[in-house]
């Protein structure tokens, strides 16, 4: 057998992960390096070990069927987490909708363990009826699947050229959820007529609390238990937690325990000294509808660019309904095409975009902007400077995203300072 | 949604058959147009009063969750707490870190958020950014400290919230907190807070 010097414990492997038996293969010694990934680090890493030895795969049986699947060994997305989040790899996706591993998290107190048979979803407050329901029973309840994306309303961050889509916007992720509505669970347990606000409360060590208009919870909130359709991952609110598409993730409360109807907001921490933000000298509170934005997710930093052909692509999102145009400079905003919208375009869902481009070499920008479908377009970042003051916070913030071109190809992130 | 509703009464005799397949998760034509029937939507008319799932939530068990406290002061406890008897329990349980309440050292960086405004940093604290002292206890009560959640008393909680209080200018020394003194406190951020003015449309806000 020929594949016996690949076995030999010298032989050099890409990654100490890739099973031995991966590796039971002939003498061919097609050299592969996975380039897709977004991080410079790993790249680095990989490039200085040995390559790995593929042989023919259509002279050799391969694995057979597993219990559990894995991502191909040349494959290596992965969020970037500091220690309250991690953010979703946007430049290594190819479509609008996120892995559930990759989904971004943001957690006040880390991830609570909840034992499905134990979960209960108290609902009382303004109520006729004031109601538990257990995992079993809200699954029992009509059910319903929706696609839309969910945003941390604090997902802006720039200040150098060397950044990733993921690291500038990272915190934005979508999903196909399915739950009860809540106007289901409302009308169960009797909502008052007087009852204008409800609490929702998560059962992690934050008991993370906000307080949501009871319109929104009768339009098209959702208590949801599956995500991508499978049980709901534990970074998500694993068993359930409430989905208010469009809004602020923050308020989509996870490991939802509780909801209380009430006649007025119950000013919690996270909706006062937290997603709130200065706009010129006052403060700007219950900042729900995410407002349109765009980002191209290719090319950024950091592809390398070659001259000729360039399928700039990119996602578009707003929490107000659907996105009805994208636009995309490649002039550093001088003029602007319209960009090809992936259909279905979902309401208060990622879009993902698309605009064929011929590069000739030259020193450029290109960005994007979206246009939501009550004709709001992104603005750029010093628009929202003039409307809010420079003391701006880092809450809602969607500015055109540019990169810039070099004449050598590199694409770099464009930051822009405002104070 | 609006032209859905047209549909319905545009056709209405198989409006309810379009429905039911809907409920049952699949695509259908609306007379013919080629647009998916909206997912989303059920007919709850066609609904019972109440599925019956669930159980009554009894007082008990509302009283051992229902822990939260608004700016009226609903919600909050029997008991009380002086800034001195907070003191206390801030150093031992808290400063390691929010650091000193009474001495901001310039410099140092705290594990956890700086509570006392300093005019001269201009750092949201509870001060000067803090729209109602309800919310200080609430979220004390429930979250703190970060390493034993929950595990004050409510008149400990009570002391914190007083010693802090104190700390950023608002409580004099001897004053002392409960289910009355606590609601009447106004915060001086409370006046800069306006409601969300974002509506869509052209204008950037």
């Amino acid at each position: 057998m020929d594949n016996e010097a690949e076995n030999k414990p010298q032989e050099p492997l890409i990654n100490k992960k890739i099973s031995r038996r991966l590796l039971l293969g002939g003498a061919a010694t097609t050299a592969i390096v996975a380039m897709q990934s977004s991080l410079g680090k790993w790249i680095q890493v990989a490039a200085q070990q040995p390559l790995l030895k593929v042989d023919d795969p259509t002279k050799r049986i391969g694995p057979g069927p597993t219990a559990v699947g894995k991502r191909s060994v040349f494959e290596h997305p992965v969020r970037i987490k500091s220690d309250t989040s991690s953010r979703t790899p946007l430049q290594d996706l190819y479509s609008s909708l996120t892995p559930s591993d990759l989904h971004y998290e943001r957690h006040h107190a880390g991830v609570p363990v909840i034992d499905p048979d134990k979960y209960e979803l108290m609902i009382h407050g303004m109520v006729g009826k004031p109601m538990v329901f257990k995992l079993a029973d809200l699954k029992r309840f009509p059910s319903v699947t929706r696609t839309c994306f969910l945003e941390c309303s604090g997902n802006f961050r720039s200040g150098k050229e060397t950044m990733t889509p993921q690291e500038i916007c990272g915190l934005t992720s979508q999903s196909e959820w399915t739950g009860v509505m809540l106007s289901t669970l409302f009308r169960e347990v009797g909502v008052q007529p007087k009852a204008t606000w409800f609490l929702a409360e998560g059962s992690d060590a934050a008991v993370m609390t906000r307080s949501v208009p009871v319109k929104k919870g009768f339009d098209d909130a959702m208590i949801v238990y599956a995500q991508n359709g499978e049980a709901i991952r534990p970074e998500q609110g694993y068993p359930a937690r409430l989905l208010l598409p469009g809004w602020e993730g923050n308020t989509c409360v996870k490991w939802i325990r509780r909801i209380e109807l009430a006649d007025e907001p119950f000013m919690t921490r996270e909706e006062t000294s937290k997603y709130t933000y200065p706009v010129k000298d006052k403060i700007r509170q219950f900042s729900f509808e995410m407002d349109a934005r765009s980002i191209i997710t290719y090319p950024a930093y950091p592809n390398q660019m070659e001259r000729g052909w360039v399928e700039i692509r990119g996602i578009a999102w707003t929490g107000r309904g659907k996105i009805v145009r994208v636009e995309v400079s490649t002039d550093a905003g001088k003029t602007w095409s319209v960009a090809r919208l992936q259909e279905p375009v979902l309401d208060k869902a990622h879009t993902y975009f698309r605009h064929l481009w011929q590069w000739n070499g030259d020193e450029t920008e290109i960005m994007s902007r979206a246009i939501d479908e009550t004709n709001y377009t992104q603005p750029t970042l010093s628009q929202l400077v003039d409307a809010r003051g420079a003391d701006i916070g880092g809450y809602h913030m969607n500015p055109i995203t540019a990169w810039q071109i070099k004449r050598d190809g590199k694409v770099l992130f464009k930051p822009e300072s405002w104070k | 949604m609006a032209r859905q509703l047209n549909n319905r009464s545009k056709y209405g005799a198989i409006a309810l058959g379009l429905l039911l397949i809907v409920v049952l998760g699949a695509y259908s034509y609306n007379g013919g147009v080629g647009e998916p029937a909206p997912s989303i939507t059920a007919d709850t008319a066609q609904w019972p009063a109440t599925f019956g799932f669930g159980k009554p939530a009894t007082p008990q068990q509302i009283a051992a969750w229902d822990i939260d406290v608004r700016p009226d002061g609903l919600g909050l406890p029997v008991g009380a707490g002086t800034v001195a008897q907070g003191k206390i329990i801030y150093l031992a349980k808290c400063a390691a870190c929010h650091g000193s309440a009474e001495k901001v050292v310039p410099g140092v960086k705290l594990p956890a958020p700086v509570l006392v405004s300093d005019s001269a940093s201009k750092v949201k604290a509870i001060g000067n950014y803090w729209p109602y002292a309800s919310t200080v206890f609430d979220y004390i009560r429930r979250s703190m400290p970060y390493n034993l959640p929950g595990s004050l008393t409510d008149n400990e909680v009570y002391g914190v919230t007083a010693y802090i209080l104190n700390a950023n200018k608002i409580l004099k020394p001897d004053a002392v907190l409960n289910a009355q003194t606590l609601p009447r406190i106004v915060m001086p951020a409370q006046k800069l807070y306006i409601n969300d003015d974002r509506r869509g449309g052209p204008e950037v806000r």
